[in-house]
């Protein structure tokens, strides 16, 4: 089922090109985003270990989702752009795990190097 | 990119062209899915390019954990939620706007883009006090360079000196948040992480700002648009790509907050 403006514009030429956003699920989105901003601060004065920053990446992430779903009608079209921003996220994922690994790999060497200066 | 052109065979068009449709599209759904999908190609672009810098960050941050501890110290966190609760809220408006250019509202659809284009430079404004505090206290990477460029600093800045902060206000600001007396080599060790914080810290942020002044320039591009009546229910494309990139700067900053400001 082809969803594209292209595809309905052609059957119906006055059709709108595109999904027009309701308002009010904006505004909800909005407040959405200020409250796991709230939350976010309120959980930096907590220390939960190892978790802080897996936690502070979740709520980012589910900010961003929102933004992204909502903001930037992801939601309301065709998956093609969807695939884009994953694959954007999926290649970013990759450069990052990539650095890391090797930079993990090789943190006992600099520690060495480090306690012989 | 304005001009109207007859069909060619084929077509199953039944009404006459529309104003805006260039000559290589066939319908204007076409020509809008040919913008959104090359602007969503550069947000994949624009994507990676900060994904540059935080993997320095992510690097730097596995191997040096006490430099964002001590770095981030220096960072104020209600200026820095006050401006993602600004920058949220300008999204809000641009989403809102895109909304009214699609339903040919021209007087909703100016005043969203002028408090999209308000909200954007008090964002600008509160980096700036932010910068400026940090300039003041000698913390920004490379001052004394600078200074020495203007002729008004040191005169023997080497690649190896250039960071002098204010050591009295960094003993002073640590110890406050509970660091303890600092020796003389903790004092060192300090100016030391915050040097490199300081350097990550200016280069995302800036970058960041960077691309929200080009946002507001892009805006203000709009705005004159709009006021001149050019987007409507048939050609609203601009508003909705200049909304999309603007989402984009948006979601960077989301992810930019905790990063910075909210280690613990």
């Amino acid at each position: 089922m082809d969803s594209t403006a292209a595809a309905q514009n052609a059957d119906h030429p006055e059709a709108p090109l595109a999904h027009v956003a309701d308002a009010r699920v904006l505004v909800a989105v909005f407040a959405a985003l200020i409250v796991l901003t709230g939350i976010t601060v309120a959980v930096s004065y907590f220390d939960f270990g190892v978790f802080n920053l897996l936690v502070a990446l979740a709520v980012a992430t589910l900010k961003a989702g929102l933004v992204a779903a909502w903001f930037m009608h992801l939601r309301y079209e065709s998956g093609l752009h969807l695939f884009i921003f994953l694959a954007g996220v999926a290649f970013l994922s990759l450069f990052l795990l990539l650095a890391m690994l090797d930079s993990v790999q090789y943190h006992p060497d600099i520690q060495t190097w480090e306690q012989r200066k | 990119m304005t001009e109207s052109s007859p069909h060619g065979e084929g077509s199953n068009h039944a009404v006459s062209p529309h104003a805006h449709l260039a000559h290589h599209f066939d319908t204007p759904g076409q020509q809008y899915d040919s913008a959104r999908l090359g602007m969503w190609i550069f947000l994949l672009t624009e994507i990676l390019f900060f994904g540059g810098l935080f993997c320095a960050y992510a690097v730097y941050r596995a191997n040096r954990p006490e430099v964002f501890l001590d770095g981030h110290r220096f960072l104020d966190k209600p200026l820095g939620a006050a401006n993602t609760v600004v920058l949220l809220f300008s999204s809000l408006t641009m989403a809102l706007a895109v909304r009214a250019s699609q339903l040919d509202r021209r007087k909703v659809l100016v005043c969203l883009l002028a408090v999209t284009v308000l909200c954007a430079t008090v964002f600008l404004g509160v980096k700036a006090v932010e910068y400026k505090h940090k300039w003041d206290h000698r913390m920004v990477p490379g001052q004394a360079r600078i200074e020495a460029w203007f002729s008004r600093g040191p005169k023997d800045v080497t690649p190896g000196n250039e960071f002098r902060p204010d050591e009295a206000y960094v003993k002073e600001h640590l110890e406050k948040a509970g660091y303890g007396n600092l020796d003389k080599e903790g004092l060192a060790r300090a100016v030391k992480n915050l040097s490199t914080f300081m350097s990550i810290y200016f280069c995302l942020t800036a970058l960041h700002a960077l691309h929200v002044a080009v946002g507001i320039g892009v805006m203000v591009w709009l705005l004159v648009g709009a006021a001149r009546g050019r987007f409507g229910k048939s050609y609203f494309t601009p508003v909705d790509l200049a909304g999309l990139y603007w989402h984009l700067v948006d979601l960077i900053w989301i992810y930019l907050f905790p990063l910075l400001y909210l280690i613990h």
